[in-house]
């Protein structure tokens, strides 16, 4: 019996991935736990491994589609079933029968009456039809396929709304404006936070999307242009970013934190840590500050419910830090970091940046933040505004820290001494905090990065 | 690399010079590239114009002629037995080939494409060799292989040009029309080939290895085919095998296993027709990072891109259906996705044709096939005894049908047995490439008397509303059948 391997279950909350690689052809021999595919979801991409030893039968999946959990990605033949399924009457001959013939002839069969320019061959029967047979030719014009492909789209992922289900050009453009602007209406009634533990972002239910944009104009007129698909993490992005853009109204708070003291302290501790295989850089301290913020501001690690009227306090700390990959902005979450030192946030922090721009990390490493951490610092900036990460309600900003001229003393009494200065920010959802909040929250953290012993002091 | 030596530079190299690869060629030229196309030919058209579909169908027509001079009696004008020329009918198609062939020398030149006579195989991943009167050196962007296949030899005898073991190239050379000629394979080639040399007046005698011809065709369309073959040929054996063959000076002695019942017979000429292999070898490709399968063919996806990121591959040497036609709109995918469009071969129907008397055309799914796969599918046939164009040509034992999909009544396959087959079965492909429906042919008005008419009728058997076909709910319920 031929074996179906369907999508497996991605981990929490994926439902669906697109096929980024398809690694095996028909007829190919695979291993168990041989990779087959390569899906990547809208957090990461994953290897899928073959679950049997044995043939490829049939692929139903090619690159850039979309799949969901349970659907047949790819038929496989065990090992030693090859014969059972030679034997069905039109396809290719019995193994045992060939050994009869002659070598020319041998081979004569598994081509069918190929011959000459003008021939079919019965590998070919199967070729030629698509690649689940039962569902029978994708029921568009072949102007129609284009154009989907034009636009970035999988026309099967296109609802007909044609005569036996056919796809008309219409529903395709109509589609792609879809993926452009997901669906206002459809999101909506889902808009409210999920209940319970852990909360994700990009998760299983679409947060409400931004109102319709307005119609662009035919840029291609002015000069030439390119159309780039919008695709897996680039389009979890977008979308994620204008959700959380449009429905919280941001409000940032900036200020200035003296690092002084801390280089000082993180001169002295660097190579320490490195020989641990970690790295002591702002980032750590600012995951340790963040949390001595949080837990005196516990509305700063929560998410709102619109519709229950309710704020959602969450009483665990995980702390999500952004990451600048190929592939995009991706934020992996360490979890509880209140339990964690700094020399145990130093190995994690390192290793999970790495992993993530190796694009290894998996859904779990990329879900379950509560508050985010964005250091611009290292590419510069004196100061930028974040986007919180839905349905997070808060994310702090960290700018460049320079070497500034700073007045020590008072009026009649000063010296201007030079000292590493951080422009810092938090931005907040101003529906469940004010600003005197965050200029409060944000104070703490400036005190506790003045201040290093203060963060070894935590844990 | 010679010292000195010069390196011409090409967006695009494209290896072979059939249909594949001057599709691609024309096509690539067309969208800005600057093209150079290789072929040991001196000019493009590959084995389908050289050696191939051209010269079959010219003496396929010709056979035809002879059939329709004959049968014109029946109608009340008699000819004379035709007389055979061979010296002139070989002239006629060469000047056939000769005529297509100066058309694209013209069309390659006019498109700037630069043109070598030669060979070339590949030294990497963007350079190859070209072997020709002297030896050039060409550095590409990107590359075509469309270097086609070549006809399998039979039980070890080889091919040798004028030899009386022939592939189907030796076939048409036409050298002369042998006594009896022994067909070793009921595939196109064979049937083609086989009913050219038998009217020409050859005996001949077909065996199959396997237990039916035209594998891959439902029997009810190669059943009127065969009735005539049986007529035409001396004799076909099934499940029959050449165990060996001798070439002598004055015949071909050929010894057979299976259910042949003259198990050693001696032929005037042997004709193999049992398929084609690749020509995936001898090319360079274990230079570059092009991968084939275990037999031969190179493997591709979609867009005709091969493992090899610059280097692509068209036609029958990437497997699947060795038809010009396919070949031909692979090579326009390649081009075009070469030059960034976002092209694919994702075709929904290639149609096949028989060229035989009668011709068989096919396209989508067949009738055995959708059984093999469990697929629920609705069929309907419509006879040309019923049709006034087919009755009035005397082809009324023609037939054509259509596999339909009972759900959403999508037209998923059309088959036709009979004259010009091959000239209606585009349609069906269109039908099936736009996802129409039986009701779009049924409702589309076909011209009367047509044999494409029987397209319509064929859709309307589904519906019911068949002009010429009694619906089967009502046969024989005369009270409401108008008169």
């Amino acid at each position: 019996m031929p074996v179906e391997f369907k999508l497996p279950d991605l981990g929490e909350g994926i439902h669906e991935g697109e096929i980024i690689e398809v690694l095996v052809h028909v007829g190919d021999k695979v291993e168990d736990g041989q990779t087959v595919l390569v899906v990547e979801t809208d957090k990461a991409a994953a290897e899928i491994p073959s679950p049997v030893t044995g043939t490829v039968k049939e692929i139903r999946v090619r690159p850039g589609q979309t799949v969901r959990v349970g659907e047949v990605l790819i038929v496989f033949l065990k090992e030693g079933e090859i014969e059972e399924e030679t034997k069905a009457p039109p396809p290719k001959p019995p193994e045992g029968k060939r050994e009869t013939r002659l070598p020319a002839q041998k081979e004569k069969k598994e081509e069918a009456p190929a011959e000459k320019t003008e021939e079919i061959s019965r590998e070919t029967e199967a070729e030629k039809l698509p690649a689940n047979p039962l569902e029978g030719p994708v029921a568009a014009a072949p102007s129609t396929r284009r154009l989907a492909r034009e636009l970035g789209i999988d026309i099967n992922q296109v609802k007909p709304s044609g005569p036996g289900g056919r796809v008309t050009p219409e529903d395709v453009r109509a589609f792609a404006e879809g993926a452009r602007r997901p669906e206002a209406e459809k999101a909506a009634p889902e808009a409210k936070i999920p209940p319970g533990p852990p909360l994700e972002r990009g998760g299983e239910k679409e947060p409400p999307e931004p109102s319709e944009p307005i119609a662009l104009p035919q840029f291609d007129r002015a000069g030439p242009i390119e159309r780039i698909p919008l695709r897996s993490v680039r389009r979890t992005i977008a979308k994620h970013v204008a959700v959380a853009w449009s429905q919280i109204p941001h409000v940032t708070h900036m200020d200035v934190a003296d690092l002084t003291e801390l280089e000082a302290f993180r001169g002295k501790h660097k190579q320490q840590v490195e020989a641990q295989g970690g790295a002591l850089s702002l980032t750590v301290f600012a995951v340790k500050a963040a949390e001595a913020a949080l837990k005196k501001f516990p509305r700063f690690n929560s998410s709102i419910d619109m519709e229950s009227e309710e704020i959602i306090i969450k009483h665990y700390h995980n702390i999500g830090f952004a990451v600048d990959t190929d592939r995009g902005l991706l934020v992996p979450v360490i979890r509880d970091v209140d339990c964690k030192s700094i020399f145990d946030l130093a190995v994690e922090l390192k290793t999970l940046a790495e992993k993530t721009r190796q694009g290894q990390a998996t859904n779990d490493d990329l879900s379950g933040g509560t508050f985010t951490i964005t250091n611009i610092g290292p590419m510069g900036g004196t100061g930028f505004s974040p986007i919180i990460n839905y349905p997070e309600v808060a994310i702090l900003g960290l700018a460049q820290a320079r070497l500034q001229p700073m007045v020590v003393g008072d009026e009649k009494d000063y010296e201007i001494v030079p000292r590493l200065m951080l422009p810092l920010n938090v931005t907040f959802d101003h529906r469940v905090l004010d600003g005197a909040e965050a200029a409060r929250f944000l104070r703490i953290i400036i005190e506790m990065l003045e201040n290093p012993e203060n963060l070894l002091m935590m844990s | 690399m010679v010292m000195g030596e010069f390196t011409q530079e090409t967006d695009l190299l494209v290896i072979g010079g059939g249909p594949g690869g001057y599709a691609a060629a024309f096509r690539a030229a067309d969208l800005g590239m600057d093209v150079t196309m290789v072929e040991a030919d001196p000019g493009p058209g590959g084995v389908c114009l050289f050696r191939g579909c051209i010269p079959a169908k010219t003496l396929l027509y010709v056979t035809e002629l002879m059939h329709d001079s004959r049968r014109a009696s029946e109608m009340g004008i008699a000819f004379a037995e035709p007389e055979i020329d061979l010296s002139r009918l070989r002239e006629w198609k060469d000047k056939v080939i000769d005529r297509l062939a100066r058309g694209l020398v013209e069309l390659t030149k006019r498109r700037g494409i630069l043109f070598i006579q030669g060979t070339a195989t590949l030294e990497d991943s963007s350079h190859a060799r070209v072997q020709n009167a002297g030896s050039s050196h060409i550095r590409f962007k990107h590359a075509i292989i469309a270097t086609g296949s070549s006809t399998r030899t039979l039980a070890g005898a080889q091919f040798k040009p004028g030899g009386r073991v022939m592939d189907s190239t030796g076939a048409l050379e036409l050298a002369d029309i042998p006594k009896r000629l022994l067909v070793v394979g009921g595939g196109f080639v064979g049937l083609e080939t086989g009913s050219v040399y038998a009217s020409l007046g050859s005996k001949v005698v077909l065996v199959e290895f396997d237990g039916q011809l035209m594998r891959g065709i439902d029997s009810d369309l190669s059943k009127p085919l065969v009735a005539r073959l049986e007529g035409l040929f001396e004799s076909i054996s099934f499940n029959t095998d050449v165990t060996s063959i001798k070439e002598g000076e004055s015949g071909v002695d050929v010894t057979f296993s299976g259910e042949i019942e003259e198990k050693n017979q001696r032929f005037d000429r042997v004709l193999a027709a049992v398929g084609r292999t690749p020509n995936s070898q001898g090319i360079g490709l274990e230079n570059t990072k092009v991968k084939v399968n275990e037999r031969g063919f190179i493997i591709v996806d979609q867009q005709r891109r091969t493992t090899d990121d610059k280097i692509f591959a068209v036609g029958d040497v990437t497997g699947g259906a060795m038809l010009a036609h396919k070949a031909m709109h692979e090579g326009k995918v390649a081009a075009e996705v070469i030059s960034g469009m976002p092209s694919a071969f994702d075709f929904q129907a290639i149609p096949a044709v028989l060229y035989t008397d009668p011709q068989i055309a096919v396209c989508g799914l067949s009738e055995e096939e959708a059984k093999r796969r469990g697929r629920n599918v609705k069929v309907t046939r419509f006879p040309w005894s019923a049709s006034g164009r087919a009755v009035s040509m005397g082809v009324a034992q023609g037939m054509t049908k259509m596999i339909i999909d009972p759900g959403s009544q999508r037209v998923l396959g059309v088959g036709i047995v009979g004259r010009e087959a091959g000239e209606m079965i585009s349609e069906g492909v269109l039908a099936i490439e736009m996802g129409a429906l039986a009701e779009d042919i049924g409702m589309s008005i076909h011209p009367h008397p047509t044999l494409s008419e029987t397209e319509e009728e064929a859709a309307e058997a589904f519906l019911g509303s068949s002009t010429h076909i009694l619906p089967q709910r009502r046969a024989g319920a005369g009270r409401d059948s108008p008169a």
